[in-house]
């Protein structure tokens, strides 16, 4: 299965991870090359030669050159180089860089460096000849230091020097043989050539393995890319694995694959904001998980990164930031505004900041370099800020790609990592949905407009493997860093900022409002209280009069027929006689009357 | 077998010395004929003023290193300057010829 470079999805990854010691019965020679020994599965074949080949200036005889000299300082097998092409001078003035000292190899014993030179151009041939002069020098050569790896580079130099190609190529066939019987594992690098992998075609003697460096030009940056096109007897990784030419030689990436197999954590790492850790259930994120924090400009992404860092920090672990935008006196000055005092935990030596351009480096240099300061710093939290700015350097597949294998390399350190990504202001989750998929946690923070202002508000997109909130919560930056507010929605939507505060003022003045009024009806109550219990003793008084009244005409023993007669008497009494006006008079209200 | 042949007859004042050195691997039968052939247009063509070293890599193979020897048999004309190398048994007496530049080439 081959995949096309640059754009395998995680789940390609999965499948096509480079097999690794499944068949153990073929013996190979670790090259100790950085990531070539997880490609190729172990190595090597032993005591076989490999042809290394590709385009000028793609690293061949660098690859050629580290495996011996990691087979001479980590494997203690003493090499032979034989350079057809560059003198040893140039050679060893060469990979001085990589700190490579083959002088002192050489003085050790443990290196020869033959130099052949093809000064004279063609030589005629006179009538038969072999390379036996090649074959003793190698001989003496590998018996002087007890030689277990060869590299020949390049040998297909020899077609330029000798006019007979056909005894050349006969020979060149029992080189290769004679190589297999004295058992030392080889190198043989070729020049591409037009069509073939080999400008004379030698792949065609050397064909136990064979692997093709490529160095490609894809929008301004080079990459370059390293194949195993085949590997007699063994299972190897089919894919073009890029590869650096770093301070300390050869890497192969991914130089960690473990086919998503992290040990994962239940532990929970804060988020530095004590509300953004109740959204996402308690606690912030999971330890060794990725997180992204996509949003427009402005919205306050790197100060949640900041915060992620302080409260690392605070917890007594260490803290890397990669910057791509601001340098750090610029991150720590603008952190400092917000109340996160930063400078102190880079004092403490808790945090290590990495300011660079991402255009500096390609895609796979930038890989590279993370892994190498992650490596020396060993940090438990990683913010890079923002992720988005490498889309400059590669396309949105290379670098999903290279994210994905950085992920990868973080997870299994363990490490909790925070990216950011500039997203635009029409659509703002789009910027992340290339590498939405990697993370495990997706915050989107953004800004709303509206009452004349932006506002920021956050809300979690996603978070794998815990209950997190579905709401959106303002997100202010105050002088104490990041603090997160409850939003209100109304029919105008969600109301943020000053709208949010006039909200929350008309809530305050309608509760007092309602306050007050209740306090009203509390009083009104009373007072219907006092009046119906004042109502209440008058009907009772009245009712005792009357009472009182019933009572005293009982005791009297009056009967009503003797009442009856009475009444008649004194009416008849009444109607003859004349009305006696000082009765009248003697009435009270009248006395009132007449008094006015 | 390094050696040095001495030519048959005395080296003659006046002439260009020749100083010839023979790349071989033992007694294989390309470095026979080629030491053979180198003798017999010596004589022929160098009578006096030529002196052959023979150097057996197989005894030393270290000084294949000295005149970048990969082919056996080779011939290198040390005098006259510039130096000139022929690989092969010499059997191609008029490649030879041309090769040390005793006779003028196709191109020349």
């Amino acid at each position: 299965m081959t995949v096309t470079p640059g754009i395998a999805t995680d789940r390609q990854r999965g499948a096509t991870e480079p097999p690794v010691g499944r068949l153990a019965h073929l013996p190979k020679t670790p090259t100790g090359i950085h990531g070539l020994d997880e490609v190729t599965g172990g190595g090597l074949p032993r005591g076989r030669p490999t042809l290394v080949c590709g385009p000028a200036g793609c690293g061949k005889t660098l690859l050629a050159m580290e495996f011996l000299v990691r087979g001479i300082v980590e494997f203690d097998e003493p090499g032979v180089f034989v350079t057809f092409e560059e003198s040893a001078d140039d050679l060893v003035a060469n990979v001085a860089s990589l700190g490579f000292d083959l002088l002192r190899y050489e003085a050790d014993g443990q290196l020869v460096i033959d130099h052949v030179g093809m000064v004279g151009g063609e030589m005629d041939d006179t009538g038969d000849w072999d390379l036996d002069g090649l074959f003793l020098r190698l001989g003496a050569a590998i018996d002087a230091v007890g030689a277990k790896r060869v590299v020949l580079d390049t040998i297909e130099t020899l077609f330029g020097a000798f006019s007979n190609t056909a005894t050349l190529r006969s020979e060149l066939r029992r080189l290769f043989g004679w190589l297999k019987d004295r058992g030392v594992t080889a190198v043989i690098t070729g020049e591409r050539g037009d069509g073939t992998l080999t400008r004379h075609g030698i792949e065609e003697y050397v064909s136990d393995c064979v692997i093709v460096l490529d160095h490609r030009v894809t929008e301004q940056t080079s990459t370059r890319r390293l194949r195993i096109l085949k590997y007699r007897g063994s299972l190897h990784g089919t894919n073009e694995y890029p590869f650096l030419i770093g301070e300390s030689g050869i890497s192969v990436l991914p130089v960690t694959s473990p086919g998503l197999r992290n040990a994962v954590s239940t532990q929970r790492v804060s988020t530095g904001v004590a509300r953004l850790d109740a959204m996402l259930g308690g606690g912030g994120f999971y330890r060794g998980s990725t997180v992204l924090v996509s949003g427009t400009a402005g919205t306050g992404k790197s100060t949640l990164a900041a915060q992620f860092c302080n409260a690392a920090c605070t917890r007594g672990e260490r803290a890397m930031y990669f910057a791509f935008e601001e340098s750090e006196a610029e991150i720590l000055r603008n952190m400092a505004s917000v109340g996160i005092d930063l400078r102190r935990w880079v004092d403490a030596g808790l945090l290590q900041f990495r300011c660079f351009r991402p255009s500096l480096l390609g895609l796979e240099a930038h890989l590279f370099a993370v892994q190498k300061f992650v490596s020396e710093f060993d940090p438990s939290v990683v913010v890079k800020d923002p992720v988005s700015d490498l889309l400059r350097v590669g396309t949105v597949a290379d670098v999903s790609a290279m994210l994905a294998r950085q992920v990868d390399f973080l997870k299994a350190k363990g490490v909790t990592s925070l990216f950011t990504s500039l997203s635009s202001f029409d659509d703002p989750a789009h910027a992340g949905e290339q590498i939405a998929s990697l993370v495990d946690t997706w915050l989107v923070v953004k800004t709303m407009e509206g009452n004349g202002e932006h506002n920021r508000i956050l809300s979690v997109l996603k978070s794998r493997g815990m209950a997190h909130s579905n709401q959106i919560r303002e997100f202010l930056l105050t002088g104490q860093g990041i603090e997160l507010a409850d939003v209100y929605v109304g029919p105008q939507g969600v109301l943020t900022g000053s709208a949010r505060q006039a909200q929350e003022a008309k809530e305050r003045s309608d509760g007092a409002a309602w306050q007050e009024d209740l306090e009203q009806r509390r009083v009104n109550l009373e007072r219907r209280r006092e009046s119906v219990e004042a109502q209440v003793t008058d009907l009772w008084r009245e009712f005792e009069n009357e009472a009182d009244i019933v009572g005293r005409l009982l005791s009297h023993g009056s009967t009503g027929v003797e009442d009856r007669a009475g009444q008649r008497a004194e009416q008849g009494r009444l109607r003859r006689a004349d009305p006696d006006e000082s009765a009248l008079k003697v009435r009270p209200s009248d006395v009132e009357i007449g008094g006015k | 077998m390094t050696a040095t042949v001495r030519p048959d007859t005395p080296i003659t004042d006046g002439e260009e010395l020749w100083y010839l050195r023979l790349y071989v691997a033992g007694q294989s039968p390309k470095s026979l004929h080629a030491l053979a052939n180198l003798k017999r247009l010596c004589e022929e063509y160098l009578a006096g003023h030529y002196e052959i070293e023979v150097i057996d890599l197989i005894e030393n193979p270290s000084l294949a290193r000295g005149d970048d020897i990969l082919a056996i048999p080779t011939l290198v004309r040390r005098l006259p300057e510039p130096l000139r190398r022929i690989i092969g048994d010499l059997s191609n007496t008029e490649r030879v010829l041309v090769g040390l530049r005793l006779l003028p080439g196709p191109s020349q």
